[in-house]
């Protein structure tokens, strides 16, 4: 981890030095200079984290246990990719596709919950954020392709 | 007595119909939030906030705070019936509350909690009114030194008193700055750090953002992987009668109450300390003040009564410098103070005498929510059991969507939405490992105001860092930064000397 984060600071102390990072007379310090300086303080504190990790000054560095037990790792892959998915498909379905489909899965597949209460929040969820965010709080939320669907409803409600 | 002028207006705001009811709901959410072991008032706000758009800022900071408020008292309950705390800062809770349910008395334990956590909240609320204005009177004379001397102060917090690694602890809170300062350059106008020209970085990075992601997905993933095993829910016999007994035995707690409020209180004041470590201190005051020490861990009352009134107290003391410094004095306050960027209120000291509605009806409303989480509290005990019970397979698509809703709100943009599932998962594994997240996101709030007073006290001593140690304030505000900057280096030198001791006693024994 402390490896993957001491490139990453690499990377943004590279980018903040496109803008001035010095000192310009009249003017004060440059805009890159503050993210700059940070970067470089991130990169210190990771290369110290390895170098603790070498040392095995730190508990993880000592366990020998695996950073996920394959049960878990499993469990969190599958919140994590359905996470994606439904994000993913709200460009393309928008929210009312997505958040229903969501429900389905993660009630029916992953808390094997019956279909009665499954069917129950996936409808229930979209019908609940309709009405509180684009009645109550007039934010529109990304439809994608069912845009068209939601005509009818505009005329009713705005 | 102006004060209590400015007190009896707030009142009269926050017994508004609108605002009274919002007080009533924010308890009632953050009661039941509180109680879900896994979310705690950092979640509850963080994933709210985006939802409080749609009242006026007076109304929407009141809501909060109730949330605040209500998941100070509804942590307990977890603690108490399943033996998890509900949220960090009930952790001590659990020390004597958990043996008190096992041994039948589950209701004594809730009503000690809840009465010691009103005792808490009321205490700790009429300290706030009595230091708040004067404390907001000092710190208008706060020039630009004087304020990024303070952030410094809140950093060195995290370090000399965190109890973080320091290496992690250091990178949380520099990540937090640079992510910060990704965006338009305020004094250029530049773009900086956009990452190959992603136009949804031009406008910075949303400090909802990473705190959706980091309190809402990233806290539910760590819940689902930690909570897998099937948890034992106690029976609670719920009375009038027993409630009205219970709170005669609460007469023997009033000094660890207060002992736990006056401990609480301040602890809460520092940043970075808030309310986990202060009730953890208040239980291991009351322990070694109390007669019979033997009898704690296995349900003595007063154990359960002193962490509770200590991390309501907190809570109250963790506004204080929000509201006068404008530096927040928990990860939740954090979350207020950029909710209030929002709203398009500068915190601050100038906040006492521009927002005087603002101020005091928050103060009142926190008199109000007190009351309120009090009655709720004990009204919905057998609720609350029932919640306990609700399958978190349920609880967790709800809250997720939640996140993905309210992160798409503010700036309606799907790269938001992008962004924070990737600080959700990141955040998620780096605490796997240890790293702290409150301090990043403590970083990304204070990022813009730290770097602009940073450059403007620079630009007015012409590049002198002297100015920041040679003016009468800021001068012992680093001092004192710097010794918990250092305090750690001190800790590691003073055990190596011990164990040097140790180990010669040892050879010569």
């Amino acid at each position: 981890m402390a490896v993957v984060l001491a490139i990453f600071s690499a990377y943004l102390m590279w980018k903040s030095a496109e803008l001035p990072i010095g000192w310009i007379p009249d003017e004060g310090p440059g805009g890159g200079a503050f993210p700059f300086w940070l970067s470089a303080g991130m990169l210190l504190s990771s290369l110290w984290i390895i170098l603790r990790w070498f040392r095995r000054a730190t508990p993880q560095s000592r366990s020998s246990e695996p950073y996920f037990d394959s049960q878990s790792a499993t469990l969190i892959a599958l919140v994590v990719g359905a996470l994606v998915l439904m994000i993913g498909s709200i460009h393309w379905i928008g929210v009312y596709g997505a958040i229903p489909l969501f429900f389905v899965f993660y009630m029916k597949i992953i808390g094997r919950h019956s279909w009665g209460q499954t069917v129950a929040f996936a409808i229930g969820a979209p019908i609940v954020t309709f009405f509180f965010f684009e009645i109550l709080l007039h934010i529109t939320l990304p439809k994608g392709a069912t845009e068209p669907l939601f005509y009818p409803l505009y005329d009713i409600f705005m | 007595m102006e004060i209590i002028q400015l007190l009896l207006d707030g009142f009269l705001i926050a017994l508004q119909p609108t605002n009274l009811f919002l007080v009533i709901i924010g308890c009632a959410v953050g009661l039941f939030i509180g109680a879900m072991p896994g979310l705690g008032s950092v979640n509850g706000v963080a994933i709210l906030l985006p939802v409080t758009f749609i009242v006026p800022p007076t109304s929407a900071i009141i809501f909060l705070a109730a949330i605040y408020y209500g998941a100070m008292y509804g942590g307990a309950v977890s603690s108490i019936m399943l033996g998890i705390p509900g949220a960090s800062t009930a952790v001590a809770t659990t020390f004597d509350g958990r043996p008190m349910a096992v041994q039948g008395r589950a209701d004594v334990a809730l009503v000690a909690a809840a009465v010691a956590s009103f005792t808490g909240g009321t205490i700790s609320v009429i300290l706030f009114t009595a230091f708040a204005p004067p404390l907001a009177h000092v710190a208008l004379a706060f020039g630009s030194a004087e304020e990024f001397a303070l952030m410094l102060l809140a950093f060195g917090t995290f370090i000399g008193l965190g109890g973080d690694d320091i290496p992690k602890t250091l990178f949380s809170i520099m990540i937090g700055l640079v992510l910060s300062a990704v965006g338009l350059d305020v004094l250029s106008g530049q773009p900086r750090l956009i990452f190959g020209d992603i136009p949804g970085f031009f406008h910075g990075i949303n400090f909802l953002v990473l705190a959706i992601g980091i309190y809402g997905i990233g806290e539910i993933l760590w819940t689902i992987e930690s909570s897998r095993g099937e948890v034992q829910v106690s029976q609670a016999e719920v009375s009038v009668r027993r409630v009205l007994s219970a709170i005669k035995e609460m007469g023997g707690c009033i000094k660890s109450m207060i002992m736990g409020s006056f401990v609480g209180y301040f602890v809460g004041l520092l940043p970075a300390a808030g309310a986990t470590p202060g009730s953890i201190m208040a239980y291991g005051f009351a322990k070694t003040m109390s007669k019979n020490p033997d009898s704690y861990g296995k349900g003595n009352i007063d154990g359960v009564a002193a962490p509770e009134s200590a991390n309501n107290a907190a809570s109250t003391g963790s506004m204080l410098p929000m509201l006068t410094l404008g530096i927040p004095g928990s990860p939740t306050t954090a979350i207020l103070l950029g909710g209030m960027v929002i709203w398009g209120l500068e915190p601050g000291p100038r906040l006492f005498v521009d927002q005087t509605e603002f101020v005091w009806g928050l103060i009142a409303s926190l008199y109000v929510a007190n009351l309120f989480s009090l009655l709720l509290n004990v009204a919905f005990i057998p609720l609350f059991i029932w919640v306990l019970k609700l399958p978190f397979t349920i609880l967790a698509p709800v809250i997720f969507v939640l996140c993905v809703v309210g992160g798409y709100a503010p700036t309606q943009d799907m790269h938001d939405v992008w962004l924070m599932l990737i600080f959700g998962v990141v955040g998620y594994l780096m605490r796997k490992l240890d790293y702290p997240m409150a301090p990043m996101v403590l970083a990304i709030v204070l990022g813009p105001l730290a770097e602009s007073s940073l450059r403007q006290a620079l630009l007015q001593s012409e590049g002198s860092l002297m100015v920041f140690i040679e003016r009468p304030i800021s001068g012992p505000i680093v001092g004192v930064a710097l010794l918990l900057f250092l305090l750690p280096v001190f800790k590691a030198l003073k055990r190596k000397l011990s164990a040097g001791q140790g180990s010669e006693g040892g050879t010569q024994g």
